[in-house]
């Protein structure tokens, strides 16, 4: 977790080049090489390269572009094609309200799956059941932006929820805080094979009135998370959100009655998408 | 029962220009909202759903679990009001509806989407889809009713998909259709509240219940829904004198226990009455249940034997076309009355709703 304070300005917006070097920074520190290496390591010129945003809420609190630009920054500096790297996220229309253009022409790939269409197969990994993205299916490697957030209904979005926008019928998925659903689409093979890296957006946070975006419930974090367990990232997020919960008088994601068990089922042996346990998740803060 | 995109295209579009009527097309998503009937506004732009059992709590802009409802604002709206996905004319005994208006033409229409999610289901490319991965047509109620009209079929079905979820279309269609002195006939699970199902009363003529097992926990693990709901449901639809006849898929190994149908079709005889159709379907492997064989003639033949035991006056096998448990016979004298062969009617031995043999009354709807 990287946190630099005055990386959003008072009017909300973010200094691109302050974004970049958190960027930088936790890359390099996550995977202590130096930034331009990682990239050249975990991606290659002939990788289709998916940007998994989380535009749902629209503008205020879907991931920033200035940070969706600094990955497209790295990848093309890595050799990636501008072709070859999708920004993409549910529907067209999401992307548009957070401020993304869409392009299926020359330049970096931006569209919903409205658009891009889903398997014709059914892909099943316990309760889940669900088609998937084509977007998804054409590319060999993922990167997961999601933001951090509270979620009325699964207890909160981050890192594994945001792979709901990979299938066809996150609906069906909402149940039971969305346990086991979460951790069951995360196994799904398509996803699970291709995620590489996740950088969450939390420069700015909310904790509670999620998933839209409710202003009064935000706070400047001013933070990128970045990890290769996506299941570690979540269950930090979590307490984050928990004691941000703790500090404004509200009860926990528990006590709200909606925990989001779903992170720990994600960590355990008949998913083992990650480490769930937070005393052995080395949680690394610059 | 599903027909391809191309059928679709091609029956819908000979159906409108047959009735004179041109589609709208070209409509931006906001153009398609509909705002939905049971729901109520919470805090925070949430909802929570009042349709059906599951009673879903909505952020705003999330759907339902039936993937056909979204919450904009805090305002509920539907997303599939008069979008059509699929439509046919089929017989009525497609459906299959054995004691209501035999012969009878329906056209049958359907959006997409479900608010349960069957392992087993036939039609899953439509009815667990995402609205924007199905094609639509749009056709408002009054064209829907004039369609109708105007292909002479005697009946609306709101079939294929489930109905429950696009309520507040089938509603107006059914309202339009009994203008043009169209019937409306819902094809359902079952699974609603019961104001909504109260309400649909007043417009329906006949509905058709899926009635998938006789045991929470096959609704738990191969439905996502429960059974009590619906059993509340056909209790109402009895009360509210409701043409109605149920439908078993017998699925082997999975809700073919004899003790549960005995139990089953007790409960039908003591809480519905004897003259309550019950048909009994055979499976065949779809969707995510692939590894289960067709249902053995046998095993249906068995159910249908329970069922009369139990005392049911009018009990069938269904999707074994030319079984002799396809036809209906006189519950006093054991006449045929309607001799069938798959959906097709080949004779009738009924005078005004009666046994042309001993004059026994035989339940349904036959005009």
């Amino acid at each position: 977790m990287v946190q630099r304070p005055g990386v959003v300005d008072a009017q909300g917006r973010a200094d691109a080049v302050k974004l970049s070097n958190m960027l930088d920074a936790a890359v390099e520190r996550l995977f202590e090489e130096e930034a331009d290496k990682i990239w050249r390591t975990l991606f290659s010129p002939r990788d289709v390269v998916g940007l998994k945003v989380n535009c749902l809420a629209g503008r205020g609190l879907s991931t920033r572009i200035e940070l969706t630009q600094a990955v497209v920054d790295r990848l093309t500096k890595a050799g990636v094609p501008h072709e070859q790297i999708i920004i993409w996220d549910r529907r067209d229309r999401d992307l548009q309200r957070a401020g993304y253009t869409l392009n299926s022409g020359k330049g970096v790939q931006c569209c919903g799956n409205d658009r891009a269409g889903f398997t014709e197969q059914v892909y099943e990994f316990g309760a889940a059941a669900s088609q998937l993205s084509l977007t998804l299916m054409r590319c060999t490697a993922v990167i997961n932006l999601p933001i951090l957030k509270d979620h009325g209904i699964v207890g909160m979005s981050g890192a594994l929820k945001n792979f709901f926008g990979a299938v066809n019928n996150p609906n069906k998925y909402h149940m039971n805080c969305g346990d086991p659903f979460v951790a069951d689409v995360n196994c799904l093979p398509p996803i699970r094979r291709k995620v590489r890296l996740t950088i969450c957006d939390a420069l700015t946070a909310q904790y509670e009135g999620g998933p839209p975006f409710m202003p009064e419930y935000t706070w400047r974090l001013e933070s990128l998370l970045v990890a290769i367990d996506m299941a570690a990232l979540d269950r930090i997020a979590w307490q984050m959100i928990d004691e941000k919960r703790r500090q404004v008088g509200l009860p926990t994601l528990e006590k709200a009655g909606r925990k989001p068990t779903y992170i720990l089922t994600a960590g355990d042996s008949a998913h083992r998408l990650g480490e769930t346990d937070p005393i052995k998740i080395d949680w690394i803060r610059i | 029962m599903k027909i391809s995109r191309r059928q679709f295209l091609f029956t819908a579009a000979a159906s409108l220009g047959a009735a004179g009527i041109s589609a709208a097309a070209g409509k931006n998503d906001a153009d398609k909202l509909h705002e939905a009937r049971y729901y109520k506004k919470l805090p925070q732009r949430k909802i929570e759903c009042e349709l059906c059992p599951r009673r879903c709590v909505i952020d705003d802009m999330e759907r339902g679990y039936c993937g056909v409802r979204e919450n904009h604002g805090g305002v509920y709206y539907s997303l599939v009001y008069g979008q059509v996905c699929s439509a046919n004319i089929d017989p009525i005994e497609k459906k299959p509806l054995f004691h209501f208006l035999p012969g009878a033409k329906a056209f049958s229409i359907a959006t997409v989407g479900c608010n349960v999610m069957c392992k087993f289901c036939q039609n899953w490319e439509i009815s667990q889809a995402n609205v924007d991965q199905v094609k639509a047509m749009e056709l408002l109620p009054a064209q829907t009713a004039a369609i109708a009209k105007d292909r002479r079929c005697e009946v609306i079905a709101y079939t294929y998909t489930e109905p429950v979820v696009f309520t507040e279309y089938m509603y107006d269609c059914a309202l339009e259709g009994r203008k043009l002195g169209v019937r409306s006939v819902m094809i359902s699970n079952g699974y609603i509240n019961a104001q909504p199902m109260k309400d649909l009363c007043n417009v329906l003529d006949a509905v058709k219940i899926d009635l998938k097992a006789f045991n929470e926990r096959f609704y738990r693990e191969l439905v996502a829904g429960e059974l009590k709901p619906v059993l509340d449901t056909l209790v109402l639809l009895k009360k509210q004198r409701m043409w109605t006849e149920i439908v078993y898929l017998v699925i082997p190994g999975q809700n073919d226990d004899l003790g549960e149908l005995r139990e089953m079709c007790t409960w039908i005889k003591n809480d519905l009455g004897p003259e309550t159709p019950v048909h009994f379907s055979r499976f065949h492997p779809q969707y995510r249940l692939t590894n289960i064989p067709a249902t053995p003639l046998e095993v249906l033949r068995k159910a249908r034997r329970i069922g009369l035991e139990c005392g049911l006056y009018y009990v069938y096998t269904g999707n074994v076309p030319g079984d002799e448990g396809e036809s209906t016979y006189c519950p006093n004298c054991g006449a045929v009355v309607i001799k069938r062969f798959g959906f097709s009617v080949l004779s009738r031995a009924l005078k005004n709703g009666r046994c042309a043999a001993c004059g026994r009354a035989i339940a349904g709807v036959w005009s």
